[in-house]
């Protein structure tokens, strides 16, 4: 894990006394409204329905035991005991108060952590895949850039003031977990013709109100010139980006009105004047790389032979062990999805005892790190075979060893009416409903892999568009509908939802899920054929067909 | 009018003229218009400043840039941040080595990044905090991109 420098710690140092002077001159009514909006969103402070919401950053979605306890300390302390996982890797307190919020920052930076442009229209975190530097069909581990473009956007003193909030995403997998299609920027690592490694870039993708799939600017760009790239798209979009309409102000806009091709002419011809100045050094990588060296494995790993015993005498365990964990690039080891998707608790929330067991068990399974993932679960990368029986019954008794990952009830979420301000409809009711109907592990197991995603307006937080089952809260004169689309899909085969037909009423959601989820079972070739597969041999119709017969 | 130049709160001299203002003073910003169209007459004057407003193509104006000792760049709206990459590109990539102002509504929380685009004198829009204002160039005393002060 790359450990802050003597600069990143005086940099996050100085953030919290920079921040504690706007607040205290905020409240003491020095600062204008709409200029403390500005800066406090610049720091992941929202003011929403019952209290401001603080978002902290979690770079690239790694997080240390120490931070996770510091978390919970958090959660205990100054909220109601719980934290919550964003789609992208970052970390939500929903209860803080206003005041407190430079001590918590203060708290943070104890443990190389901040807030720093978590929101506002500014450069956000960079996310990645949860199986960045495991992943069995990995090309090379994104970490490395991705803390070498952390360092580069932290505070950029040209684009702090951006039309718009500006995301990118990097995998190094050939399975997109990072939704990289769906970033401002994304950035897959590739081999070219001579067999070097680079970056594919993607540019102008987005979710919220216009879903827009990226398109690729550049098939293949030199590691060397990752900085001199992205500031040149940065530099075109804060110069070109649409600053007349919020709505039409991301880079996505930008690239459907002008055209890629207009696009691609501006950022080349003003990377060609930059890229030499700002080319990444042999060293600087290498240097980086070198704080993302694998752990210690054990040699022997694979040796152990209980792993296999457990699994052929205990169901429950074997069928979590399908469902929650991944291979992983050394013999003997699996990564662990810690599911945040229990039954009766909030999509992504965790609690301080959660927190604190979960960083217990980093530091006695999986050399003290956990990550988060882009679908608001946690993950241990390193875990031994022999340690996988005890890993399991510990993730149990904290609720979070349901063997849901990548299915139906493995949802993700957005705070809805129940939080935020900018609600239509509630989605947590929604996600706990739908949990409800599917009671049964068995019937989830059997409907496969399964994405259902929940946003309570079309803001689209919870990525409803990309939902094999999206779920869409509207807003019809005062009372919550849900629109639904289906096919939609954030990874390689990336697709935007299409629309099932009219809103359904909050009476009606459930069983419209309900409805679908009867006839993929009734539609499918086999069981084999996943949800998606089938919506997109088969179209929307026959599910349209039997959704509003019975209504 | 006080402004705050070089981290120091002095006078400013400059005038901003506007289209059909006549130019009787010594030290002159006029508007991009006005340059374009008495560009002849306008070269004459010794000490000529540029105003420039955010939505500017810096191309259009860069080989003019030798007839002015000062840039100044307007900030519509403190959200708008084009100004940042405009006064960095004239620093850096054309070599003015004027003066570089900002005016308009700009924030106190933003001269830090200001300042390291290459800004060198702020006009003050609020007269009373200029001491804050130059203290808050210095909000952060490490970086990790390069500046162009
Ligand atoms: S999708 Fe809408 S309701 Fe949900 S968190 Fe985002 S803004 Fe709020």
């Amino acid at each position: 894990m790359y450990q802050y420098n003597d600069k990143d710690q005086t940099l996050i140092d100085e953030r919290v006394i920079q921040f504690r002077d706007q607040t205290e001159r905020f409240l003491k009514g020095e600062i204008a409204e709409d200029k403390y909006r500005a800066l406090r969103l610049m720091n992941g402070v929202y003011i929403q329905t019952h209290a401001p919401l603080l978002r902290v950053a979690g770079p690239y979605g790694l997080l240390s035991s120490k931070q996770l306890r510091k978390l919970a300390s958090i959660a205990r302390d100054y909220d109601k005991g719980f934290c919550h996982f964003t789609t992208r890797q970052n970390i939500q307190f929903n209860w803080p108060a206003l005041e407190r919020v430079p001590d918590i920052l203060e708290e943070l930076a104890s443990v190389q952590m901040h807030a720093i442009q978590t929101s506002g229209n500014c450069l956000r975190n960079t996310t990645t895949d949860q199986l960045a530097g495991v992943a069995v069909d990995e090309l090379e581990d994104p970490r490395p850039y991705c803390e070498i473009i952390r360092q580069w956007t932290i505070f950029h003193p040209e684009f702090a003031y951006l039309p718009r909030k500006f995301k990118i995403a990097v995998s190094g997998s050939e399975q997109d977990r990072a939704a990289i299609r769906f970033h401002d920027i994304g950035l897959q690592l590739v081999k070219n013709d001579q067999g070097e490694t680079g970056f594919q870039v993607f540019v102008g993708g987005g979710l919220g109100r216009t879903p827009i799939i990226g398109q690729v600017i550049r098939p293949f760009l030199e590691k060397k010139h990752l900085l001199s790239y992205l500031e040149a798209i940065l530099r075109v979009y804060n110069l070109y980006g649409r600053r007349d309409n919020k709505y039409k102000a991301r880079i996505k806009i930008l690239v459907r009105e002008a055209g890629l091709a207009e696009v691609r002419q501006k950022v080349e011809a003003e990377w060609a004047l930059i890229q030499d100045k700002l080319e990444l050094s042999a060293e600087r990588i290498s240097d980086i790389q070198a704080q993302f060296t694998p752990p210690e494995y054990q040699a022997n790993a694979a040796q152990d032979t209980s792993h296999a015993e457990n699994i052929a005498t205990n169901t429950d365990f074997a069928t979590w062990i399908k469902h929650n964990t991944a291979e992983h690039k050394t013999d003997g080891y699996r990564a662990v999805y810690i599911s945040l998707k229990a039954p009766d608790s909030p999509p992504g929330d965790c609690t301080h005892t959660q927190l604190d067991a979960i960083a217990d068990m980093a530091d006695q399974y999986s050399f003290g790190m956990i990550r988060s993932t882009h679908r608001q679960n946690l993950v241990l990368a390193d875990v031994k075979q022999a340690d996988l029986f005890a890993v399991w019954q510990k993730l149990d008794t904290l609720k979070c060893a349901t063997p849901n990952i990548g299915k139906a009830t493995d949802m993700i979420c957005c705070p809805g009416l129940d939080y935020c301000g900018l609600a239509n409809a509630g989605s947590i009711g929604v996600a706990q409903e739908i949990n409800d109907m599917l009671d049964s592990i068995d019937y989830v197991h059997d409907l496969g892999d399964l994405k259902i995603n929940i946003s309570g307006c079309m803001n689209g937080c919870a990525h409803q568009s990309v939902g094999h089952i999206g779920i869409l809260g509207v807003d019809k004169k005062g009372v919550e509908w849900y629109q639904v689309t289906l096919g939609g899909s954030s990874e390689n085969d990336a697709a935007i939802g299409d629309r099932l037909g009219p809103a359904v009423s909050k009476e009606d959601i459930t069983p419209t899920i309900k409805i679908l989820l009867d006839v993929y079972i009734e539609q499918r070739l086999n069981e084999e054929e996943s949800f998606l597969a089938t919506v997109r041999r088969v179209g929307v119709a026959p599910f349209k067909e039997k959704t509003y017969a019975t209504h | 009018m006080q402004l705050i130049k070089d981290k120091q709160v002095i006078q400013d001299s400059w005038i901003y003229i506007l289209d059909e203002t006549p130019l009787d003073a010594d030290y002159i910003i006029v508007p991009l218009v006005r340059w374009q169209q008495e560009r002849d007459q306008l070269s004459k004057i010794k000490h000529l400043g540029l105003r420039l407003e955010a939505d500017v193509i810096l191309e259009d104006i860069v080989d003019d840039l030798s007839h002015f000792q000062l840039v100044e760049l307007f900030i519509p709206v403190f959200t708008d941040g084009r100004a940042f990459t405009h006064a960095r590109l004239l620093r850096s990539r054309y070599g003015f080595t004027g003066d570089i102002r900002v005016s308009g509504d700009f924030m106190r929380d933003q001269v830090f990044y200001l300042n390291r685009v290459g800004v060198s004198s702020f006009e003050l829009n609020d007269q009373d905090n200029a001491q804050q204002v130059i203290q808050s160039m210095d909000d952060f005393s490490v970086d990790s991109q390069e500046s162009v002060a």
